[in-house]
């Protein structure tokens, strides 16, 4: 994991001799040194990104920090890896880019932390300012392309201001809800002389969040939660976000009250906790889907009510009044009209409401009831020796195998849904996938940027599908390079199996353009990036290979043949009402 | 980065948007509409459209316009006019936006509206709101005697008048501008040009929240404050 800079092993040397003491920073003298200058005084760790004339003054400034760069094969790949730090670090990751095409590489990726309130903070370069508008080369309306996709964008104008530009958009996208940032830099503001030191980071005042709810609303709300028969806490990716874990548990634990968390909460709650539901929505559990269905109080806390959710919200939780909690006050009533607004910080207000209770919800016959839709609706799947793998059995022995902190990261499609159906997930920033967006390709990307954020000793295994894999495949060049301890495992069906799965059940089995046979050997084209490449074909080889992949230092493809005709069940077709589930093919 | 302690809450800033407070707020019963609200089963399902004059003062960052404008596209809010103007603060704008929509959605719109980082304050205009919109009609120049009659009693001025053309403008509200718009209709309406409403909140009320009317040369505080 060593730095490949020139410079370093002289900062090394520096910091050695005097650990405590900060080495004195050389002063400010160009925009670009600005840039860097204001990343570093916020800590900044790693960026990733890719080179490019526009940005190179940025990249030259870069050449004598200790932030780490990473080059990524693709600026898509930069954008997911950045994205996936901020969600393992809970701090905004950083990504460079080129102007141009560099830059609307990146759009997938900011548009992909943009629908899950990732922080990110994009630098991306641009032809100097008086050629801007004359469709000069490698000229993009970088501002105007993002614009619709970030919490906000700004033209740097002035090598003296640049800086602390910089400075902001960074705060700003760890700010309250958390959101990608992006910073266009002409290639004049960057090279011109300036000695403007950037000052203290400061989100605008403009945008200040409040983060202490109304009190006469915490106790209504609280009021509510003491009269409910069948509450029921819901929590978001917001729970994590807002760094609120503990006060969730220990809000769900001291009132005993069952825990369902939307597919981005997953890791909010413990899924070995009696007490959880796992996941609710169109591919959650059945129980968690039963629960929503029957509360009569829904404490939603950090959560933007998605329709993969909610189902048709004619029918969403028909019985539940609301309590919502969330930092970002458009959220509350957007989707779902809430009962009992409370606008704030999700660990204040949930010890604001806790404060407020006299006496927990009287709801023994509503917890044994949740218990008893576990039992009746139970995750499970079948697998008799003969029958192809099935990657259910995959996803478990990967579990098992890995730490219990280990980070799981995965594309888009049927993997991603065995993924975060069949893992135990029991930690926060744990579970890194593209929710919103629903970005194929997101997984391998993902996984660079969590094993960069990671602690060394925690496990990387990236899900992935064919489908998925192929799309940003190249990154695997990165992972060898760096030297990175990932393990790939691959859920191939050769097939978009997702759109497979869809294609059978609303569109008559017409398998239009879903068939990926043509797909290559992974095992191979692994090694042929330079990484260890498994193929598994049989139940007996799964649990040896993923022991081998696992210990393996470095980066591991297992290409695992599955059952290319399993689906994801439960399923709650697009629209539907929670309480109505698949199970089978025959019930939708 | 977004973890607050407990102890610190007492700094925090507290001016976010709050919300209505219990009693300000409707609690229906029965099932939900396609918007997320419960409703009455005997009411209507679908809420009704209005008309609202929202006013945002913003900082004159570049784009605000078309961010704007963008969001309104973007989040298929229904928008029917939008006036844009410096105001006494340097470096200040105020936007007038009419836009027609049920009521959770002129709250939607005033929330993301609020959430542009160059937004500083948002807010709905009262029915009583000053409010007034300018329109340029140029009409055929055959009858000038009857077309200086009729922009007097609309309280008009005549801006040019040729051989063959005269362009008056009108200021008024819309009743006023639609029955101008008419009355003119008998003397062939070539080009008409209409600016949409500008607004500001009657007396000493704050047009939006948080502006202090009479301290014009102070700057604004921020507040998104409801
Ligand atoms: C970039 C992108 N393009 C298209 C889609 C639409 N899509 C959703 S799931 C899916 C299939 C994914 O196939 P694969 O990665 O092989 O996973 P599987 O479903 O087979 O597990 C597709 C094409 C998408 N989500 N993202």
């Amino acid at each position: 994991m060593s730095k490949q800079a020139p410079s370093s092993p002289n900062a090394t040397t520096e910091a050695e001799v005097d650990p405590d003491e900060e080495a004195e920073q050389a002063p400010v003298t160009t925009g670009s040194e600005a840039v860097i200058r204001a990343l570093e005084n916020e800590g900044v760790e790693a960026a990733f990104g890719v080179q490019g004339g526009a940005i190179m003054p940025v990249y030259d400034a870069l050449y004598h920090s200790d932030i780490r760069h990473v080059t990524m094969a693709h600026e898509q790949g930069a954008a997911h890896a950045a994205d996936a730090f901020s969600v393992v670090r809970n701090e905004p990751g950083v990504c460079l880019a080129t102007s141009g095409p560099g830059a609307t590489n990146l759009v997938t990726g900011i548009a992909d932390a943009n629908m899950d309130s990732d922080g990110l903070l994009a630098l991306t370069g641009q032809v100097p300012s008086d050629m801007v508008g004359s469709d000069a080369f490698q000229e993009t309306d970088t501002t105007g392309v993002t614009a619709p996709i970030t919490k906000h964008n700004y033209f740097a104008s002035d090598a003296d201001t640049v800086g602390d530009t910089v400075g902001e958009a960074l705060a700003l996208a760890g700010e309250g809800r958390p959101g990608p940032t992006l910073v266009d830099l002409p290639k004049n503001v960057t090279l011109d002389e300036t000695d403007a030191e950037p000052g203290p980071a400061e989100p605008p005042e403009t945008t200040r969040p409040q983060y202490v709810a109304d009190e006469e609303n915490v106790e209504e709300a609280a009021e509510a939660i003491e009269a409910a028969e069948r509450p029921l806490l819901l929590f978001g990716g917001g729970v994590i976000k807002g760094d609120a874990t503990e006060q969730a548990r220990a809000f769900a634990r001291g009132h005993e009250i069952p825990v369902v968390t939307t597919m981005p909460g997953i890791g909010s709650f413990p899924e070995d906790d009696d007490l959880c539901l796992s996941w609710a929505g169109m591919h959650g559990t059945g129980y968690a889907n039963m629960a929503i269905t029957h509360t009569d109080l829904l404490i939603a806390v950090g959560t933007r009510f998605d329709d993969r959710l909610t189902g048709g919200i004619d029918t969403f939780a028909p019985e539940a009044e609301v309590v919502h909690i969330d930092i970002d006050p458009a959220e509350i009533s957007k989707n779902v009209h809430a009962d009992y607004p409370l606008v704030g910080d999700a660990g204040i207000v949930l010890d604001q409401v806790d404060d407020a209770i006299d006496a927990s919800p009287d709801a023994d016959e509503w917890r044994e009831q949740c218990q008893t839709w576990k039992d009746e609706y139970p995750m499970d799947y079948a697998t008799p020796d003969d029958e192809p793998l099935k990657p259910q059995f995959v996803v478990e022995i990967l579990d098992e195998a890995t730490g219990d902190d280990a980070i799981v990261t995965s594309g888009v499609g049927q993997h991603q849904m065995w993924a975060a159906q069949y893992w135990t997930f029991t930690e926060p920033r744990t579970w890194v996938s593209s929710h919103g967006l629903g970005t194929m390709g997101y997984g391998l990307p993902a996984a660079i940027g969590a094993r960069i954020a990671a602690d060394d000793d925690q496990d990387v295994v990236c899900i992935d599908g064919d489908g998925s894999f192929l799309m940003t495949i190249q990154e695997l060049s990165v992972a060898v390079r760096e030297e990175l301890d990932i393990t790939v495992a691959v859920l191939n069906n050769e097939y978009i199996g997702m759109v497979r799965q869809w294609q059978d059940a609303f569109f008559e089995g017409r398998r239009m353009a879903a068939e990926y046979n043509w797909c290559p050997e992974f095992d191979m084209l692994a090694e042929a990036f330079g990484a260890r490449g498994f193929r598994v074909d049989d139940y007996d080889e799964v649990a040896e290979t993923v022991e081998e992949a696992v210990a393996y230092d470095g980066p591991s493809v297992i290409d695992f043949h599955i059952d290319p005709a399993e689906n994801v069940y439960p399923m709650v077709p697009s629209g539907g009402a929670n309480g109505q589930f698949a199970l089978t093919e025959d019930q939708l | 980065m977004s973890s607050q302690e407990n102890d610190e809450t007492d700094d925090l800033p507290k001016h976010g948007l709050k919300g209505p407070s219990p009693d300000e707020r409707p609690h229906p019963e029965g099932r939900r509409n396609s918007q997320g609200i419960r409703i009455d089963p005997e009411a209507e399902a679908e809420p009704e459209q209005r008309r609202a004059v929202l006013s945002a003062l913003v900082e004159d960052d570049p784009g605000v316009l078309s961010r704007i404008a963008g969001l309104f596209s973007r989040r298929q809010f229904n928008i029917e006019s939008l006036t844009v103007g410096p105001t006494t603060v340097e470096n200040h704008s105020r936007i007038t936006m009419v836009i027609e929509e049920s009521d959770p959605g002129i709250d939607q719109a005033e929330k993301q509206l609020a959430k542009l980082k160059p937004v500083i304050a948002v807010g709905e205009l009262d029915d009583d709101a000053v409010r007034t919109e300018l329109v340029l009609l140029k009409v055929e120049g055959d009858e000038p005697d009857k077309v200086h009659a009729v922009t007097e009693m609309y309280d008009g001025q005549t801006l040019d008048a040729g051989p063959r053309t005269i362009t008056v403008q009108l200021t008024g509200d819309e009743q006023k501008i639609d029955d101008a718009i008419d009355a003119f209709r008998q003397f062939g309406i070539i080009e008409i040009a209409r600016t949409g409403y500008t607004a500001l909140a009657r007396g000493d009320q704050a047009t939006v929240p948080g502006e202090k009317p009479g301290t014009a040369d102070e700057p604004t505080q921020p507040t998104n404050a409801q």
